[in-house]
């Protein structure tokens, strides 16, 4: 078990609210998902810049002089944020890759990068996933979360979810997917590279796989029904928005809200409880193997 | 008058423990429960007459095991509701998620929206009526009892059928296994009518077409026997 929310603003004027809302949501979920928790979240761009999401066990020292060491490999201004074991890493985007080289070799975790998306993830109950990252003052325009109960890997950050493993791109998954040892080493021999043991990384990296060849998300998303195989509710994200695809069995939950002012998904009712105007929303369970989604 | 209970300040076991008991005096009494929010098992193992109406939307297996009792849920239902019920009437104003009405032996599980997969799977003599369409592998295994459908059924209805009977209005997308079209007999057609009118359908029995087990599947065949 596992459970995933999501939630898309439609007016730019509830960005504020956007944390504060998806909090609220991902700790209703915690009896789904008690071990770990994470979120990835989509705010404002730095202009030419890429935002990359790294974390430490150790994040005091780890972190310290990380700017300047940064900004000393690259010959440019880096920005370093630290908010609890992550650090958000503001680097030219053209440098991104070398950024990451770098970070990687002083021995933090990349969990992931974007022009717009952050991703936060630890182990522990949300709720205190949510207090340690100041979860509710995030503001954006769509964010993911969830709550994990492992089964495929161990309860570890880097088993955590959200899943990136492309700019902008995340996914979350409540389920377990049997052929993925398998699909890892398929996509290993394409020069697509995985960081951890965990199954949902091997959809997330399939689907980026797909999207970098040139399919749109949904065919990338209808390309996990022939191709992964096992149980599976997943929600991608991307920096325009979120799409939603379950396996033709579909014996996960899944639920999805919609008014003027949001589309909102989790795996129970229940997360939808305290979104504003759920009582006139248009609420309804997604069709297996079927594909849906947002962009703005 | 009703009484009410409610959940923003009351918790699910205080809930549930009040039902259960008002239901075992068999006062036959309403209760109205405000702020459900989703909550699981909720009016579940109610065990005597009672009137029980939920303001909103509940979680998994609400009114679980109902015997005699009215559950109505002025809402959509999550997974399992009326799962294993006895007897009684339980209501969903919307929708129902995946199971809905699993295993149950006896009473009415009226549904006003559309129920997902699975529904009715392996009843025993329980009646469901859905007055929209139902998902993929409903009535797989079912034993007994009627499944009346308005609108669709999904891929694979009534895989593995025993002796229930399905009747569906609409388009049917496949039939599973052993699952075969049966002639309408009069029997049928008054049998349907009156579970129509108890569920307050606007439907004629006519328009139905029913589905039965080809009862290949569960005999076992002589000819065989080398397979095994």
């Amino acid at each position: 078990m596992c459970g995933i929310v999501g939630l898309f603003l439609k007016k730019d004027a509830m960005r504020p609210q956007l944390g504060d809302m998806l909090t609220d949501m991902l700790i209703t979920m915690t009896d789904r998902g008690p071990d770990s928790a994470g979120i990835a979240i989509y705010g404002e761009a730095v202009p030419g810049a890429v935002k990359i999401t790294v974390q430490s066990d150790t994040p005091d020292a780890s972190f310290a002089g990380l700017a300047d060491a940064l900004s000393d490999a690259l010959g440019a201004q880096v920005a370093v944020r630290t908010i609890s074991t992550h650090a958000i890493v503001t680097v030219p985007a053209e440098q991104s890759a070398r950024a990451t080289a770098v970070m990687e070799a002083r021995g933090l975790r990349v969990m992931g990068s974007g022009e717009t998306m952050e991703i936060y993830k630890e182990v522990g109950l949300p709720r205190d996933v949510a207090d340690r990252f100041g979860l509710r003052d995030m503001g954006g325009s769509h964010g993911i979360g969830h709550t994990r109960m492992a089964t495929e890997s161990a309860v570890t950050t880097l088993g955590a979810h959200p899943f990136s493993t492309a700019d902008d791109q995340c996914l979350v998954h409540n389920g377990s997917l049997s052929n993925h040892n398998r699909m890892r080493r398929v996509l290993e021999r394409k020069g697509v590279r995985t960081r951890s043991e965990n199954d949902t990384e091997v959809g997330a990296a399939y689907i980026s796989w797909r999207v970098a060849e040139g399919a749109s998300l949904g065919e990338a998303l209808e390309g996990t029904l022939k191709d992964l195989d096992g149980f599976f509710t997943f929600v991608a994200g991307t920096r325009d928005g979120f799409g939603v695809v379950r396996d033709p069995i579909a014996c996960k939950p899944a639920v999805m809200a919609e008014t003027d002012e949001y589309v909102a998904f989790a795996s129970e009712y229940r997360a939808f409880a305290d979104l504003p105007g759920i009582e006139a929303a248009r609420v309804w369970e997604p069709e297996p193997a079927t594909v849906y989604f947002w962009e703005r | 008058m009703a009484v009410t209970l409610d959940m923003a300040k009351l918790d699910l076991r205080e809930v549930n423990t009040a039902l259960q008991s008002a239901a075992k005096t068999h006062s036959n009494d309403a209760y109205l429960i405000e702020n459900p929010r989703g909550s699981h098992a909720m009016a579940c193992g109610l065990d005597g007459a009672l009137d029980v109406t939920i303001k909103g939307s509940t979680g998994y297996y609400c009114a679980g095991m109902n015997k005699e009792a009215r559950v109505t849920v002025d809402g959509s239902a999550g997974p399992g509701v009326a799962e294993n019920m006895m007897s009684g009437i339980v209501t969903i104003a919307g929708d129902a998620s995946q199971y809905a009405g699993a295993t149950g032996h006896g009473g009415l599980l009226n549904i006003k929206g559309n129920a997902s997969s699975r529904c009715g799977i392996s009843m025993k003599g329980i009646d469901i009526v859905v007055h929209g369409n139902i998902g993929h592998m409903s009535a797989f295994m079912a034993q007994k009892g009627n499944l009346v459908v308005l609108g669709d059924a999904g891929d694979a209805l009534g895989d593995s059928l025993y002796e229930a009977r399905l009747f569906v209005r609409g388009k049917v997308k496949s039939l599973g296994a052993d699952c075969i079209e049966k002639e309408m007999r009069p029997e049928h057609l008054k049998m349907l009518a009156e579970l129509l009118e108890r569920a307050g359908a606007d439907a004629s029995p006519e328009e139905f077409r029913r589905y039965g087990s080809a009862r290949k599947l569960y005999h076992f065949n002589i000819d065989h026997a080398d397979e095994y």
